[in-house]
């Protein structure tokens, strides 16, 4: 039922239109219709008991006072010739309930109602029919005495006659009705479609405002014109879209305030960072020289760790300032990814930790710099939590257009509460794990370098346990 | 024993570096400003400069083009700003290469020693007698490490020397900008390949007749550089 509907608004709008005006033009039409109908039977009927009236006014007095069947033939005559202005009635007479007398042929058509409504009335009585398919009208007057009006004379004379002409007439009337009411119905699709356009402008105009801040443009306004209903609705749109626009930039200003703050702190750590790295050589050369006390030399190989776990973590904070600054820049080159994969490990010692599977010859456009930051992440991610004897894979193969590296491990897998979290910053796979490992910042970073390559970074758990990191590169990056 | 001279404008930066490298016997000037910098240029005679890029006054990079203005001595950055543009130009501006602070002093040692090395550790030390090598209008002599353009002897600074040396030891071949980074700079693979790229851009604009249409240090695309062939 609800598919029947028309589902465009100015489709509804036109059609409720041309509904209402070919009703009201109906309604017009009929109300004229009957009117004019009525007007042409009133006036038929009152003509010919006028006529009537007047034909026995001047033929009555003739009459003896108990006219016989003579007497009522001749009348009829007279009555039928003097027709008048109605051409062909039939006439006939009867006197106090006696048989109807006509003046040649059959009598005419007349409903029995009519024969036993006159009997008893003081007036004419008259009385519409259908006879041999045509409409009819019956007229039958009964005859007051003369000079007493008031006292029947018994004597009825009656008159009948097709209402054929009039029919006609009516029926010409009902197709002026019709064929007025088409053009009116045709003519109101004009303003139907006018209106539905006036009304459907500002509803265009604000969709496709919304569509643009959906995409996006928050400055989207439109122009409010008129004081009705939808122009209201505009001004609030516009509303609506300055304070989500303030709201936005107040968020974004937060956030970029935060992330500069992030930015700025780890650049200035860096400087005093510099100076302490710049002697953690020496300091740790001493501590292992045996020349200083044990305790001395603990907390001197202690201070030379830390800081070189602090200047990682602020190397770290740095790269992903940069990231979320759109700082970050590819410097591709056309390289092969199984001399990446070995150089890589070879520069952690991991080669003979790391099993490799890597097709000879596979080539692809990346910036080797990031993508061996992403390798020595998940690798190094994959060692850390498989154990020291778990086995650990990375192997690299193309689909479609598509680099495909994948590292897994033996070990026991990511807690499925952690996996989504595992890209996230300061994520820690294991909240019992010792904070001393990694900065909480290497995924991120890892994440961040594919994205910046229009690839992207997965983790997932292996069907038979293990962690499973897949990283999508398009072969050739934008 | 090398002389250093230390251009860096934080004090806790200078005397950490400077303790560092004398931890590694070296001889170090440090001093606070670009200005002071060259004028110890000349009466210390340093071995190897390093140098700050963000100093107060005369900018590091101006120190950089001052330097090379008068001499080949080679020329180490010392930089806070690991990516930053500013890396590019102090390379393009003669330096032979950057270190990012906060570095150890093995990192910076082990830096300076592959910068004053004239030669890539794996070419082949010419010497046995060899004759100076003449590849069009230039002539290349690897036993004294000396590079004639018309006769006339070219002003290049250490990196650009080695850079020349190591791809024209054998012409035609080419090589990726990582291999390159390995055997000239002796960074790892993942090092800076921007490096590579300053270095034949300034190797170009003293060799070169058109440095649109490079005849010795041709690029390929896609691949790396390679020298000649003419």
């Amino acid at each position: 039922m609800r598919r029947l509907l028309p589902r465009g608004l100015r489709t509804r709008l036109v059609v409720a239109f041309l509904l209402v005006s070919a009703l009201s033009a109906l309604i017009a039409a009929a109300l004229t219709f009957r009117q004019g109908r009525a007007a042409i039977l009133d006036r038929v009927r009152d003509g010919a008991v006028h006529e009537l009236r007047a034909q026995i006014g001047s033929l009555a007095p003739d009459l003896p006072y108990a006219p016989a069947g003579t007497d009522l033939r001749t009348l009829a005559l007279q009555l039928d010739r003097a027709g008048g202005s109605r051409d062909g009635w039939r006439t006939a007479a009867a006197y106090r309930g006696g048989a109807l007398v006509s003046a040649a042929g059959p009598a005419p058509a007349l409903p029995a109602p009519l024969r036993h409504a006159a009997s008893s009335a003081h007036t004419a009585v008259v009385q519409r029919f259908h006879h041999a398919g045509e409409p009819w009208l019956a007229v039958a007057l009964p005859v007051a005495r003369e000079n007493r009006p008031s006292e029947p004379s018994g004597l009825v004379v009656y008159a009948s006659f097709s209402l054929i002409e009039e029919e006609r007439d009516v029926a010409t009337l009902l197709s002026a009705a019709r064929a007025g009411a088409l053009p009116v119905i045709l003519l109101s699709l004009v303003p139907a479609l006018l209106a539905a356009r006036r009304v459907l402008r500002p509803v265009r105009q604000l969709r496709s405002a919304a569509e643009k801040m959906t995409a996006g443009a928050l400055d989207t306004r439109i122009r409010v014109t008129g004081d009705d209903e939808l122009a209201d609705l505009g001004r609030t749109f516009n509303t609506m879209a300055a304070t989500l626009q303030a709201d936005a930039a107040a968020l974004r200003a937060m956030e970029s305030r935060a992330r500069r703050f992030a930015a700025d702190v780890s650049h200035e750590l860096r400087t005093p960072l510099a100076a302490m790295t710049a002697v953690t050589g020496v300091l740790s050369e001493d501590a292992g020289s045996g020349r200083l006390a044990p305790e001395t030399a603990e907390a001197l190989e202690l201070v030379a760790d830390e800081t070189n776990k602090l200047g990682r973590m602020v190397e770290d904070l740095m790269e992903i300032s940069r990231f979320d600054a759109g700082a970050a820049a590819l410097d591709l080159d056309e390289i092969d990814i199984g001399e990446l994969v070995r150089k890589t490990l070879g520069l952690r010692h991991w080669q003979d930790r790391v099993g490799v599977d890597v097709p000879q010859g596979l080539r692809a456009r990346l910036d080797p710099r990031r993508i061996d930051v992403v390798l020595a992440n998940l690798i190094g991610n994959a060692l850390r939590h498989g154990g020291p004897s778990v086995p650990v894979d990375v192997r690299a193969r193309t689909e479609d257009d598509l680099l495909i590296v994948t590292v897994t491990d033996g070990g026991p897998g990511i807690p499925e509460d952690t996996l989504p979290h595992v890209f996230d910053r300061f994520t820690k796979g294991d909240a019992a794990r010792p904070r001393s490992e990694g900065s909480g910042l290497g995924l991120a970073i890892a994440a961040e370098n594919a994205r910046l390559h229009g690839g992207t970074l997965t983790a997932a758990n292996a069907p038979g346990g293990g962690a499973v990191f897949t990283l999508t590169l398009p072969q050739e990056p934008t | 024993m090398t002389r250093v001279l230390l251009i860096e404008d934080d004090p806790g930066v200078r005397r950490g570096v400077t303790l560092g490298l004398q931890h590694y016997g070296h001889e170090t000037e440090a001093v606070a400003t670009g200005e002071d910098g060259l004028a110890s240029l000349v009466p210390f005679a340093p071995d190897i400069v390093l140098l700050d890029l963000m100093l107060p006054g005369m900018s590091g990079l101006e120190v950089c083009r001052r330097i090379r203005v008068s001499s080949q001595v080679p020329i180490v950055i010392l930089s806070a700003r690991g990516d930053d543009i500013d890396v590019v130009i102090g390379l393009e501006a003669g330096a032979d290469d950057y270190i990012v602070k906060p570095a150890s002093s093995e990192v910076i040692e082990a830096r300076m020693r592959a910068v004053m090395r004239r030669l890539a550790p794996s070419q082949p030390r010419s010497g046995q007698g060899d004759q100076p090598l003449a590849y069009g209008d230039l002539e290349i002599d690897g036993a004294a490490v000396r590079v004639c353009k018309h006769g006339r002897a070219l002003t290049l600074a250490p990196s650009e020397l080695k850079l020349l040396l190591f791809l024209s030891a054998s012409p035609g071949q080419t090589y990726s900008r990582q291999q390159l980074l390995e055997q000239v700079w002796e960074h790892s693979y993942y090092g800076d390949a921007r490096l590579v790229d300053a270095c034949v851009k300034r190797l170009r604009s003293k060799i070169e007749d058109d440095q649109r249409n490079p005849r010795y240090i041709q690029t390929v695309r896609g691949f790396g550089y390679r020298f000649g062939p003419l």
